[in-house]
This record gives C-alpha cells, structure tokens and sequence, in this order.
C-alpha cells in the first residue's frame, strides 16, 4: 500500500525533511506544506538532499502556503510539482495511507 | 521619555506563518517602540523568511503581517539586520527582502533602506552590545 509522507517543518529548523527522505521507500509520495514548503525552493543548503530523492519518490508542494511565503512556482526545484488543496486531498484519497513527519 | 534608554534587542528566528513566533514578535516590537529606547531587529537563520517580498496569505486563511514591517520605520526602529549565512544557506539575496525606509518627522532626514546584511561576526558583536535581548 502506498504511503504520502506530509512535511511541515522547515527543513533548516528540524530533521523531519531529513528523516522522512531516509524512510521514504521508492515511489512514495512526499508533500511539503506550511513551513516544509522551504525545503522545495531553489539554491539552498538542503537542495541537493531534495534533488537526489526525486528520482525514486514523488514530491509535490502545496501552492498556497509557498505563496502566502512571498514564493512563486519559479523558485521551486525543477521536478517538485505544485498542488492545490484539492490536489492535496487528491494525494490523500490515492494513497493508501498518510504519514505525517511532524 | 525615559531618563534611561537602553539597547534593545529583538531576535527573530522563526519563519513567519507556520507558528505563531513571528506575529508575537512584531507585535511586541511596536509595542517596545511607545518606551524611546535604542531598538534594533534582528533577524537569522529561518527569521530570515519573515523579510520576503511579495507574501500572499490569502489562500491559507491567516493574516498577511508582511507590509507591517514596512511600518517599522515610522515607530521609531532603525535598525534593522539580516544575517548574511542565513540568507545564502536558504537560496536568499537582499533582492529577495522588503526595503524599510526610515524618516525622522522633525529634522526630515531620511534613509531609503533601513534593512542592513551583514556577517555573522557583526551579529555577534550586535548582540554583545545590547542590554537586553528578546527572543522570538
């Protein structure tokens, strides 16, 4: 049964970006939202972590909390796809479970 | 006026929105600014985020403080700094940041842009001078 991982911390504050990418198995379905929504942005010291679990996991971010931090979908790593909420519920209703790293 | 007017620090660390540290801090530096002391704002690591431009909150239902620190000026804080390191580790640059200008009512002097980046060794140094320091 496929897992969506949900992140929303900031990937600079706490280790849940970190964590989450280490347990994530191949072909999850990783969403950042609130302050997990830095971790997808371009050109920061946790890129490379990001960049390197795309190949193997699906990540997406949530639109409106990247906009409410004054980022557009420019800014963001070539590969994270940016959802709505409605996409968001979307993510939740096709995996089979939801796993929050808190 | 106070007879005795003292550095005040407010240390900002959080980044806006996903608590409640960024708003609590705003909050309480407008209300600091009504005693006349010495104030400056510092902001470091995610604090940083709290200076972005173009913030947008109205999809997530939260109110948008952002233009408040445009405000900052007119209550008397001047000092206003952003740590270097913390911008550069998140893929930041001074672009990225809202310009807060300053104007003193009296002598009409003005400053177009209060928000300085500076280097960690300055921070540090900030801080040593102050007499107090609040942290958020």
């Amino acid at each position: 049964m496929s897992i969506l991982h949900t992140i929303n911390k900031s990937p600079f504050e706490r280790n849940a970006l970190e964590s989450c990418l280490k347990f994530a198995s191949d072909g999850s379905a990783v969403l950042l939202f609130e302050d997990g929504v830095y971790a997808a942005l371009q050109g920061t010291a946790v890129e490379p972590h990001v960049s390197g679990a795309l190949g193997r996991l699906k990540v997406y971010v949530l639109g409106p909390d990247l906009q409410a931090r004054g980022f557009s979908a420019e800014r963001i790593i070539e590969g994270i796809s940016v959802v709505d909420y409605a996409g968001f519920v979307d993510l939740a209703a096709e995996n089979g479970k939801v796993q929050a790293w808190l | 006026m106070s007879e005795v007017v003292k550095k005040f620090m407010y240390l900002n660390r959080k980044a806006p929105y996903g608590t409640i540290y960024a708003w609590e801090a705003l909050e309480v530096v407008l209300i600091g600014a009504a005693f006349d002391q010495d104030v400056s704002v510092m902001f470091l690591d995610d604090g940083v985020f709290q200076l972005t431009k173009g913030q947008d909150t109205k999809a997530i239902g939260m109110k948008n403080f952002s233009p408040t620190f445009r405000t900052l000026g007119d209550y008397e804080v001047k000092k206003i700094y952003v740590d270097r390191a913390s911008l550069e580790a998140r893929g930041l640059t001074e672009d990225d940041l809202v310009e807060i200008a300053w104007e003193d009512f009296e002598t009409e002097e003005e400053i177009e842009n209060i928000v300085e980046v500076v280097d960690s060794a300055r921070v540090s140094e900030l801080m040593n001078e102050s007499d107090a320091i609040f942290s958020f």
